[in-house]
């Protein structure tokens, strides 16, 4: 008997290999093997006089297009495009999750006609980038649309410049990046270091104190020791120009979040939130307490959706703002315009591998968490 | 050896050997291509009838449909035996057309002929990469040497060959304006910068922008009067030759002119489009726009106005007796599938017939000098003259005078100096890109 079992397994095995085989060796072409192949595209000098002859010369040249991208004086706009998309994302994910959770519990309540409001909060992510693009392009431009709101309440117009201000807040010089990354990453380790230190968790305890002691030890003394990153000042900030792109991308993606949240509320039991009503919550406890904690791996898997569709924003900034518009750039943006108008191929793949791995940031803890729950099952 | 061990090692085994597939495919590919059955090398003009599938690439969809399916009428007159496939794909000055011309270029599957902005553009691209036809034999066998002007040719070919033929011809360095507006602010159409920046002043204090802009190409269109007009023709030409610097005061002038003309301009510039420019000027919130000759067939064919009645033109600042022109154009690839079909397609596109179907619906005018004028309205018989006459040099923004790498940095440098409007960073940043984009020294 036990024989046959096993047998019937190894069977299983098999006809469960082969039935993954054709998707494996068409996703490793055609993803990873792509993926390769920018990877060793970016490290060449594809690009340099005929790149686009029937035998381009690819000469490798190590991380030299990176070293260009990070110091080259040109490419402070590509430096610019990727502080924007760190700020599209941030924004994103703040007004997405923020209005889609106000939405799902204004929603979960018993409301008249609810299926048509969730339709109408639902429906905008239905359109296209491009759809939500030329709309908001004529909402956002100088002379009406939204300038013309204040109008409605009998004051002047406003003159705010959406998606083509040149002004920016928030600005840093580029040389001090490492330092705000790690004084950001400083403020987030003690945190956890002071929650371990609570709960008693030695290992934490001790890996953080380390990550902590090496963040302040490169902000407090290395900083001013090692050289600049740049021979020059570079200010970057957060252009005001983006704040255009960003209502239309949160208007679009907000129904979604939405949904996300709805659902993850309609799974907790009916008889939680009675029993919490019986023990004299009002509403407002029962959701700060009891139903937004329960939503946890909603928002863990929304922020990695939201998150790179900020890093996918191309075909939005394109149609809003045009592909020449410095003040709203994105990365991938700079990338089409290095790869297929300069005809920079090399350049337009290390954008392209940056870009990958900014995104890698988000999913790969996303992957190691969630692969830690199943095994915890 | 646990079961999960031996599943993952055998994934990763696989996840190798695909790769190993991906690599070894793409030299397979490379052996295909270098041996076609027969590789179109050289032209030669057999005068053999055309017949077979011809495919045009273009991005004149739209308002510009019209003038390209007359060109292809005349053609097939001449070749009833060809099939045109005309492939158009839409986006202004070709953005989107570029992008899958190249993707088709580099997958082997070229088109026939395809449309492109003469000079510079084609040349570092396409001839730079050695895909182009030299059309010489054509351009001698037609007679076109001596019906498309010297300087023409010279722009748009290289030692080693003439690349396309040019259909149209638009000029670039023309100043637009209403007479009726500038009689009742009481200015009179400027000659010079000088002339603006007073004039400017004036229409300040009335709320009337001077000079109305609108985003970032306009930007750089813009720019080459004011270079143009700021270091005259010669030394124009010799810094695209690379016998100027970059970085020579002529050009930091060139530049501090530039931020001061900005000052003139309306703040939301980014944010419009070059008609929304155009139509500043024609419902008198502006003064005057710097803008190519097609702001002519919009204001003629679309606004439905009268030239030189209700709007006027000049020579854009310090620039009179240049022509600053750019040129669309058909070349042939390399490996074009029907050469016979190509060639025919291609002497229809310089032929006076073709070129005198098709301009006046662009609102361009021909390259030829023998064109037919009573065919062509006021204004482009206006510009037809000057183009015979006067000096010719070739755009920055239309791709004619430099590589499209330089032209691609060029707005980023432009971007940073609507940020920062500093001439002399400027001016070093574009020595950079020159070097990079290899022309300069």
């Amino acid at each position: 008997m036990a024989t046959f079992n096993s047998l019937g397994k190894r069977k299983d095995k098999i006809i469960s290999i082969l039935v993954l085989l054709p998707s494996m060796i068409l996703v490793g072409i055609f993803v990873y093997g792509f993926i390769g192949n920018s990877i060793w595209v970016s490290l060449t000098d594809w690009g340099r006089g005929a790149g686009l002859a029937e035998h381009p010369v690819k000469n490798f040249i190590g991380l030299e297009n990176y070293r260009f991208l990070f110091t080259n004086f040109i490419q402070g706009r590509f430096r610019q495009d990727l502080v924007n998309a760190v700020f599209y994302t941030v924004f994103l994910l703040v007004g997405t999750l923020g209005l889609g959770l106000f939405l799902a519990i204004l929603l979960d309540r018993p409301v008249k006609r609810e299926g048509f409001y969730r339709t109408v909060f639902l429906y905008p992510m239905a359109l296209s980038f491009i759809v939500t693009g030329t709309i908001w392009r004529w909402l956002v431009a100088p002379s009406g649309g939204l300038n013309l709101i204040p109008k409605i309440f009998g004051l002047p117009k406003w003159n705010f410049l959406w998606v083509s201000s040149r002004d920016s807040i928030l600005n840093f010089n580029w040389q001090n990046i490492i330092q705000i990354i790690l004084i950001i990453a400083s403020f987030v380790f003690a945190i956890i270091l002071i929650r371990a230190i609570m709960n008693r968790e030695k290992r934490v305890i001790i890996k953080f104190s380390i990550f902590l002691g090496l963040s302040l030890l490169y902000v407090l003394v290395l900083h001013r020791l090692l050289p600049p990153i740049l021979p020059m000042e570079e200010a970057h900030g957060f252009n005001l120009a983006t704040i255009g792109i960003l209502i239309a991308a949160i208007w679009q993606y907000s129904g979604y979040a939405m949904a996300l949240y709805m659902a993850g509320l309609r799974a907790l039991p009916a008889s939680i939130r009675e029993s919490a009503m019986l023990d004299g919550a009002n509403e407002f406890i029962y959701y700060a307490k009891i139903a937004i904690p329960n939503l946890r791996p909603i928002t863990l898997s929304a922020v990695v959706i939201m998150a790179h569709i900020s890093l996918k924003m191309f075909d939005l900034i394109y149609a809003m703002a045009g592909a020449d518009n410095g003040n709203t750039g994105h990365p991938s943006i700079n990338m089409y315009l290095t790869t297929f108008r300069a005809n920079n191929f090399a350049r337009g793949a290390a954008i392209a591998v940056i870009l990958f791995i900014v995104a890698a940031f988000f999913i790969i803890p996303y992957m190691i968490h969630s692969h830690k729950e199943r095994q915890g099952l | 050896m646990n079961s999960k061990k031996v599943i993952a090692m055998l994934s990763i085994l696989l996840l190798v050997a695909s790769t190993a597939v991906f690599a070894g495919g793409q030299q397979d590919a490379q052996t295909m291509d270098s041996a076609p059955a027969k590789m179109v090398e050289k032209v030669e003009v057999t005068g053999n009838p055309a017949s077979g599938d011809l495919e045009i690439f273009s991005w004149w969809a739209g308002d510009e449909g019209p003038a390209l399916d007359a060109l292809i009428r005349v053609f097939e007159k001449k070749n009833p035996a060809v099939n045109v496939l005309n492939a158009t794909i839409t986006g202004g000055s070709g953005v989107n057309a570029k992008a899958v011309l190249k993707t088709r270029m580099l997958g082997g599957d070229p088109p026939e002929s395809f449309q492109v902005h003469a000079g510079q553009e084609l040349i570092g691209t396409w001839v730079a990469a050695k895909r182009m036809l030299d059309l010489t034999p054509l351009f001698k066998a037609e007679g076109w040497m001596d019906v498309f002007p010297k300087d023409l040719v010279n722009l748009i070919g290289t030692k080693e060959g003439i690349w396309s033929v040019p259909v149209n011809i638009h000029r670039s360095n023309v100043l637009w304006y209403v007479p009726e507006n500038l009689a009742k602010w009481g200015i009179k159409p400027p000659k010079t910068w000088d002339d603006i920046f007073a004039a400017g002043d004036k229409l300040r204090a009335k709320g009337i922008v001077p000079l109305s802009l609108a985003t970032t190409w306009t930007a750089n269109h813009l720019w080459e009067s004011v270079a143009l007009g700021v270091l005259g023709a010669d030394d124009y030409d010799a810094l695209w030759a690379g016998k100027i610097s970059w970085a020579d005061p002529k050009v930091v002038k060139v530049w501090e002119t530039y931020g001061k003309v900005l000052k003139y301009t309306n703040n939301d510039a980014a944010s419009l489009s070059w008609q929304q420019a155009t139509d500043m000027v024609v419902n008198g919130q502006a003064a005057f726009n710097i803008m190519g000759d097609w702001a002519a067939g919009y204001m003629s064919t679309t606004l439905k106005l009268e030239p030189s009645v209700d709007y006027g033109w000049m020579a854009s600042p310090g620039t009179d007796g240049n022509f600053m022109f750019l040129a669309d154009s058909f070349g042939a690839p390399k490996g074009t599938k029907n050469p016979d079909a190509t060639l025919a397609w291609l002497a229809a596109c310089g032929s006076r017939e073709g070129s005198d179907a098709f301009n006046p619906l662009k609102g361009s005018i021909s390259a030829r000098t023998d064109a037919d004028l009573s065919l062509y309205n006021v204004y482009s018989k206006s510009a037809a003259e000057d183009f015979a006459s006067n000096r010719i040099v070739g755009s920055l923004a239309h791709g004619v005078v430099a590589n499209e790498g330089f032209m691609n940095d060029f707005s980023t440098v432009m971007e940073m100096f609507l940020k920062s409007r500093d001439s002399q960073q400027a001016a070093n940043a574009c020595q950079a890109i020159a070097i990079q984009n290899g022309m300069g020294k």
